[in-house]
């Protein structure tokens, strides 16, 4: 779970209570921000710090042994010709675009949507069920979710031994084809999320318009496509912006299933930074990708924010 | 839900589509539990393997082998003091930011919530290079304390909104009074606000908990010695040394690290969450 789910579902439920505090303080000036410090303090130390470095670092040889670790030399931009020039990095770029559109985009917020509307069709015994179920993937720690869709797709996993029931002899999912596997790995661990926010947006539909549009003769897919649809939309786009930045920084998964082989086929980004600074040692290098990812994500976070705060009107 | 209507044939219709409806999600329920369902037989066989099979013989014998010192007890102990004291100093600081957000109109609260909600949404990961060079710069790598304040900065963002937002729920009425009888804005904060928002606190302080007690990337980097590490590094090793032979030991340990936050989760889904017994308060 990240941070950016809670926030989700937090803002959400605030255009409820759009901003109360109309106190009186006791107090005035500067002093009633003193229990503003610590927050300051720590997100300054270790987040704001961080990313600045990050700028900084990514336009120097720094590394994490040898000379270059004692004194990183300024490099300027050669990291990122590097970069662009790296066959790798490409790769791994495209990777990371694959991975997000087809796990996240398609595979969780369609897959979500769809669970929540048949929700709305099914008994409630069902749902029930259902929501416990798709939950159960969302609730384990990553890392467990990284074992059980290992052993899943393993050679002598599951999955071959459903393939074998049909008179198929499977393959070892993990080595044939790495990027499908991580793929339907991450919907199964992530579409309880888009699964919740579509129930609760869904919840929201009045039902007297649904059901005006069935006696003026609208079939069940022009009701979805003309009136459910447009009615959710922010939480369409809400959901959209968060799975995404989920997506883009997913690690742990990928790399209990995989480690990013065979020989780089499922590296995403933070896979790539990973290896880089700390496999091969080159800091500078891993922290030009960070700061790539951290661009990508900021870009998002601005749309994201954006369309949050017009809603707001 | 069959109601009786004018529309008997669109009734007729709709217990059609509700029975397609009862398949098709009862279908993907077993898809979504089929992967977990290994776990849970593979813990219980002492013969497990990949393979998804109904054990034998029902046996506790993969819990007894990882219920050692050194394999379960220790880790789960570094996990709760590094997610335990990642969430008290995370809602300690957001109680404290909250409260200036909350309660006075200035003219930076705004942006400030805006870069919080920013900070939110960065992806963590991609700043785990940078952050492992400011530790080894200053000397903090393998220290459980400063692993835990990064952990908690970076969940602080979250917890801002949420705290704030809990917050503004609470009538300022109630300080008012306390304002006129003299209480500081802190005292005001610590007697009145933070005890009506109890529930609230709780639900931040269990999600703080449960992101930490996931986290597997940063305690993996920025923790080395064996003896520190929480649950998530230690199963890691774990499964990179005996994953191939100890499948079913691996699913026990899996099974044992995953049920606190389980239980957490029920807990805050279940209850704490939803209600505000604030009515009262209001009216006394």
């Amino acid at each position: 779970m990240t941070a950016a789910e809670v926030v989700a579902r937090d803002a959400e439920t605030r255009r409820g209570t759009e901003q109360r505090g109309r106190g009186r303080p006791p107090r005035r000036g500067v002093l009633r921000l003193v229990p503003l410090g610590p927050a300051v303090l720590l997100l300054g130390v270790f987040l704001a710090g961080p990313i600045l470095w990050a700028f900084y670092g990514s336009l120097t040889n720094a590394a994490l042994t040898g000379v270059a670790a004692k004194d990183p030399q300024w490099v300027g931009l050669e990291n990122y010709t590097e970069l662009l020039s790296d066959p790798d990095f490409l790769q791994s770029l495209w990777l990371t675009v694959i991975f997000v559109l087809v796990s996240a985009v398609l595979g969780q917020n369609l897959l979500g949507l769809a669970i929540a509307l048949l929700m709305t069709k099914a008994s409630k015994a069902v749902s029930a069920v259902v929501g416990v179920c798709v939950v159960a993937a969302w609730v384990l720690p990553e890392i467990v979710a990284g074992f059980v869709a290992y052993a899943f797709f393993n050679r002598d996993g599951t999955l071959n031994q459903l393939t074998a029931l049909f008179g198929i002899d499977g393959t070892d999912w993990l080595f044939t084809v790495p990027m499908l596997a991580v793929i339907l790995a991450n919907i199964w661990r992530g579409t309880a999320f888009s699964m919740m926010v579509y129930q609760a947006a869904l919840n929201d539909v009045p039902e007297e318009i649904t059901e005006a549009a069935m006696i003026d003769g609208a079939g069940g897919s022009k009701r979805l496509w003309y009136i459910t649809l447009p009615m959710i939309r922010h939480s369409i786009a809400t959901n959209l912006m968060l799975i995404t930045l989920q997506t883009l920084s997913v690690f742990t998964l990928i790399y209990v299933m995989t480690a990013g082989g065979p020989a780089g086929a499922s590296t995403t980004l933070p896979l790539m930074a990973y290896e880089e600074a700390f496999r091969y040692s080159d800091v500078g290098y891993g922290t030009a990708i960070a700061v790539v990812m951290l661009l990508i994500g900021a870009v998002f976070s601005i749309i994201y924010i954006r369309a949050l705060r017009e809603r707001k009107g | 839900m069959n109601r009786p209507g004018p529309l008997s044939v669109a009734s007729g219709r709709r217990s059609t589509v509700a029975a397609l409806a009862n398949v098709s999600l009862l279908v993907i329920a077993a898809c979504f539990l089929l992967p977990l369902s290994w776990l849970v037989l593979a813990s219980l066989d002492a013969e497990a393997s990949y393979q998804t099979q109904i054990p034998n013989e029902v046996s506790t014998a993969n819990y007894t082998a990882v219920l050692t010192p050194e394999l379960t007890f220790v880790p789960l102990l570094n996990s709760f003091l590094l997610s335990g004291g990642t969430a008290v100093v995370t809602v300690l600081a957001a109680v404290l930011a909250a409260y200036p957000l909350s309660r006075y109109q200035l003219r930076f609260n705004k942006p400030f919530l805006y870069v919080v909600l920013f900070g939110t949404c960065l992806p963590i990961t991609a700043i785990m290079v940078p952050v492992y060079s400011l530790f080894v710069q200053l000397n903090f790598l393998d220290l459980l304390a400063a692993t835990t304040l990064f952990m908690a900065a970076s969940s602080l963002p979250m917890a801002i909104w949420m705290t704030k937002n809990f917050m503004d729920s609470v009538p300022v009425s109630l300080e008012e009074a306390a304002w006129v009888d003299g209480a500081s804005a802190m005292n005001a904060l610590a007697r009145i606000v933070v005890p009506l928002m109890r529930p609230g606190l709780a639900v931040v302080f269990i999600f703080v908990f449960i992101q930490a007690w996931g986290n597997f990337f940063v305690p993996f980097i920025l923790l080395l010695s064996s003896a520190k590490q929480p649950a998530a590094a230690s199963i890691f090793s774990f499964f990179g040394q005996h994953g191939a032979i100890a499948y079913g030991q691996l699913a026990a340990y899996s099974v044992l690290y995953s049920v606190p936050v389980v239980l957490l989760y029920i807990l805050v889904s279940r209850g704490i969450g939803g209600s505000f017994a604030m009515a009262g308060a209001v009216k006394g």
